[in-house]
């Protein structure tokens, strides 16, 4: 009983929960000797200070000690995303963001060594895009893997759709730092399906997370951004088939009528023409002020905005997606990118350098790290990398349940965004932050926060 | 409803440039074809290696739409050039190592070999220049890249878009196509190839060499597709790996719908599918809103199973004689 408290009370001082004048009275009031108490406060000034953060580092739970106790064995984390061909810039730095998490924490957590290893769910054939087998086979290794206990992933919703029942069953938690349908944590009206989300969790357990904003928050947010700063009124809605893509289409086109504004069309391209000069003919013809666009970029999206602006004048806007907020985007439409709109569910990496901190901090070093400024959804792969390591720190215990339960019960997380969120009972973040960006001489730069 | 003629126009230029395009690829089909009775499967990523080829040029140079215009057309005539020359090398030299061994194999040998090379071709494509989409650097002056040559040289009140791009399609393919008509017709080498199609052992006995002849069909037909692919490049203003294999199952549909085997039919299964392409992907939502282009290949296959149920030769597939 008396090695169990003195346990548990060594676990609360480790994670910050508890502080040293309280873990001596909680440890007299158990019964135990001062030679004991000061023993395991020794312990605890070698164990818990003993990992230097780097100001990005020191986000997350408030004071928590970050230790490089591996006595306890080995976990394993598993991340799943495209890494290839189109989603190369944006997988690969999502990689090198999460892995930096893990370096800055030491490679450890809660007396574990953590072993990261990133899965690549991207297919060449595909263009780089997620292939369901691929995303079977990487969710059934981790589940396999008796030492892996989290699961980072997917980037895309639609993939994410395939990889949560499998992980569900077996009862791992799983973390997305990009998924935005909004179907994969709740039943949103006219833009989910019939059945969702439960369907996706069979166990009837929630095991799933997401540090970014839905498209309810952001499809809505750009809807009134474009009526109510822009004073569009005609909008053309394109989506590029995926899941994804088709919800915060969704989304956009049902906020822009409920405001007043007309939908002239709406529809799914297909992804697979090597032009759109005739679908751009016919949305011309119908005289839109504004072009909607919720693809990723690996949908041959820069194609559809270069063909746009080879048959409409810059006064029709063009507003994309966060898929669409990317280097390999504004890189492949080349110069018709130049003026284009593009939403993010938070601030993009100009934004943290200029915000300073935390943020500018982790900017900063991952630039050196990777060569080139890193893509926006690299804050939240290094966020997620975070959210997990400090989970299993406050579990202290290889027990995929226990972790779960931690990671769920995120919340005040200080963010490198500069504010804090917690996770709520669907899995979603409370983070409701849109960011809107510009391309201005072919690079992305943030303008305003329009949510 | 009324009709909606500007939009018809509009849709009937690209219809008409991209069926110069398949025309151009569904010669080299429908040449082989006629002379060794093989769909050369390997035929779309030809197409797409010339374009590559035409890439890997023109950013070599340097040369980009801000050069003096004297040097833009020629890296854009060299880069042509080069392209027509690498992909007939290629074509030429997948006859020379694998099909020209199996003349007298079953036909399923030399077809699966066909669809071998096609994947290979890709595969080499994708370590080449990556698996994503590539944008060659621009040569056309950005106050050219949207020109209305009808409302900026005629003045005329239209949203009718004729760019110069559009025009540049049919400046090189029109020519193209009426040299490969003289050649076939007028020139030695093209009798041989046509006597070739008809008889090969009475053309050996008449002193031909068959071999030379089908191997100058495949270098044919690789110029004309290294030509598409320099042309395609610019028209799309993006070349991917994948590029060969609609183009490539368009330009075969071509052929077939025109009558495979026969020039004249492949040009005009060629225009006919651009043209129901562009109506399909544009013109028919005008009147079934939830249409798209999804829809196209069933309408493209759709008539070409009605034609083959009707003319199971082609559209002008009855002139056997003449076939090459």
């Amino acid at each position: 009983m008396a090695k169990d408290s003195i346990a548990g009370l060594v676990a609360q001082l480790y994670n910050a929960k508890i502080n040293r004048r309280e873990f001596g009275k909680r440890a007299a009031a158990a019964g135990l000797s001062a030679g004991l108490i000061g023993q395991a406060l020794a312990v605890h000034a070698t164990r818990a200070q003993d990992v230097e953060l780097p100001p990005a580092a020191t986000i997350g739970q408030e004071g928590f000690a970050a230790s490089s106790d591996t006595s306890k064995g080995t976990i394993k984390i598993y991340s799943s995303w495209p890494l290839t061909g189109t989603m190369e810039l944006t997988g690969g730095d999502a990689v090198v963001a999460a892995q930096m998490a893990f370096d800055d924490f030491g490679n450890a957590s809660g007396g574990y060594e953590l072993v990261y290893e990133a899965l690549d769910e991207g297919v060449a054939a595909n263009n780089g895009g997620w292939e369901a087998g691929k995303v079977t086979e990487n969710a059934n290794k981790a589940i396999n893997d008796a030492e892996a206990m989290v699961y980072m992933g997917t980037y895309n919703s639609g993939s994410g759709k395939i990889a949560i029942p499998i992980l569900n069953q077996a009862g791992m938690a799983m973390i997305s730092f990009a998924n935005t349908y909004p179907g994969l944590t709740v039943a949103v009206e006219g833009a989910t399906e019939e059945g969702e989300p439960e369907v996706y969790y069979p166990t009837g357990v929630r095991n799933y997370m997401r540090v970014c904003p839905a498209d309810q928050i952001q499809g809505g947010a750009g809807a009134r951004w474009a009526y109510e700063a822009q004073e569009r009124r005609m909008a053309y809605v394109l989506d590029d088939n995926s899941l994804y893509g088709k919800g915060v289409a969704t989304v956009f086109r049902n906020t822009f009528e409920e405001l007043g504004g007309e939908i002239l069309g709406a529809e799914s391209y297909e992804k697979s023409l090597d032009n759109y000069q005739t679908l751009m003919t016919s949305i011309a013809d119908k005289g839109p002020d504004i072009v909607y666009l919720g693809a990723t970029v690996e949908n041959n999206a820069a194609k559809i905005l270069q063909d746009m602006r080879g048959v409409m004048g810059e006064e029709v806007i063009f507003l994309g997606s966060d898929g669409l907020n990317n280097q390999t985007f504004v890189d492949g439409a080349a110069d018709a990118a130049n003026g284009a709109w593009i939403t993010f569910g938070g601030y993009t990496p100009d934004k943290l350098l200029e915000l300073g901190g935390a943020g500018g901090d982790y900017v900063t070093r991952v630039t050196e790290k990777l060569g080139h400024s890193p893509d926006a959804y690299s804050v939240y792969s290094y966020e997620t990398a975070v959210a997990v390591i400090q989970a299993i720190g406050r579990a202290g215990t290889n027990d995929r349940t226990a972790i779960l339960d931690e990671l769920f019960g995120t919340e005040n997380f200080n963010s490198l965004l500069g504010f804090t969120w917690s996770f709520n009972e669907n899995g979603d973040t409370d983070n409701s932050v849109i960011g809107l960006s510009q391309v201005i001489d072919n690079q992305i730069a943030f303008q305003e926060a329009i949510s | 409803m009324h009709f909606n003629y500007e939009l018809f126009l509009n849709y009937l230029i690209q219809g008409l440039a991209n069926g110069a395009l398949i025309a151009l690829i569904a010669l080299g089909y429908t040449i082989v074809y006629g002379i060794v009775e093989l769909i050369n499967f390997a035929h779309g990523e030809v197409f797409m290696m010339g374009a590559f080829l035409a890439f890997t040029i023109v950013a070599a140079t340097g040369i980009t739409s801000t050069d003096p215009l004297y040097q833009i057309v020629g890296v854009f005539l060299i880069a042509l050039l080069g392209a027509m020359i690498f992909s007939a090398a290629i074509n030429f030299s997948i006859d020379r190592v694998a099909y020209r061994r199996l003349r007298s194999a079953p036909r399923l040998a030399p077809l699966i070999c066909a669809i071998g090379f096609s994947f290979i071709l890709q595969q080499i494509a994708i370590y080449w220049k990556g698996p994503v989409s590539i944008s060659p650097p621009p040569l056309i002056p950005s106050d050219y890249r949207t020109y209305n040559i009808l409302t900026e040289l005629f003045g005329l009140e239209t949203k009718v878009r004729l760019k110069p791009i559009d025009v540049a399609v049919f400046v090189i393919t029109i020519p193209l196509l009426l040299l490969l008509t003289w050649f076939i017709r007028s020139t030695r080498t093209g009798k041989a190839m046509r006597a070739t199609a008809q008889d090969q052992q009475a053309s050996a006995l008449m002193g031909i060499d068959v071999n030379r002849t089908i191997s100058t069909a495949f270098v044919i037909g690789g110029l004309l597709a290294g030509a598409a692919g320099m042309i395609a490049l610019y028209y799309n203003n993006i070349a991917r790996a994948q590029m060969g294999f609609r183009y490539g199952l368009f330009a075969f549909t071509a052929a077939v719908l025109g009558g495979i085997g026969n020039l004249s039919g492949a040009v005009l299964g060629g225009f006919l599918i651009g043209f129901i392409w562009a109506m399909s992907d544009g013109m028919v939502k005008e009147y079934i809103p939830s249409w798209g282009a999804q829809w196209t290949n069933s309408v493209i296959f759709g008539i070409l199973v009605i034609i083959m149920v009707f003319r199971p030769s082609g559209l002008i597939g009855e002139h056997t004689t003449e076939k090459v």
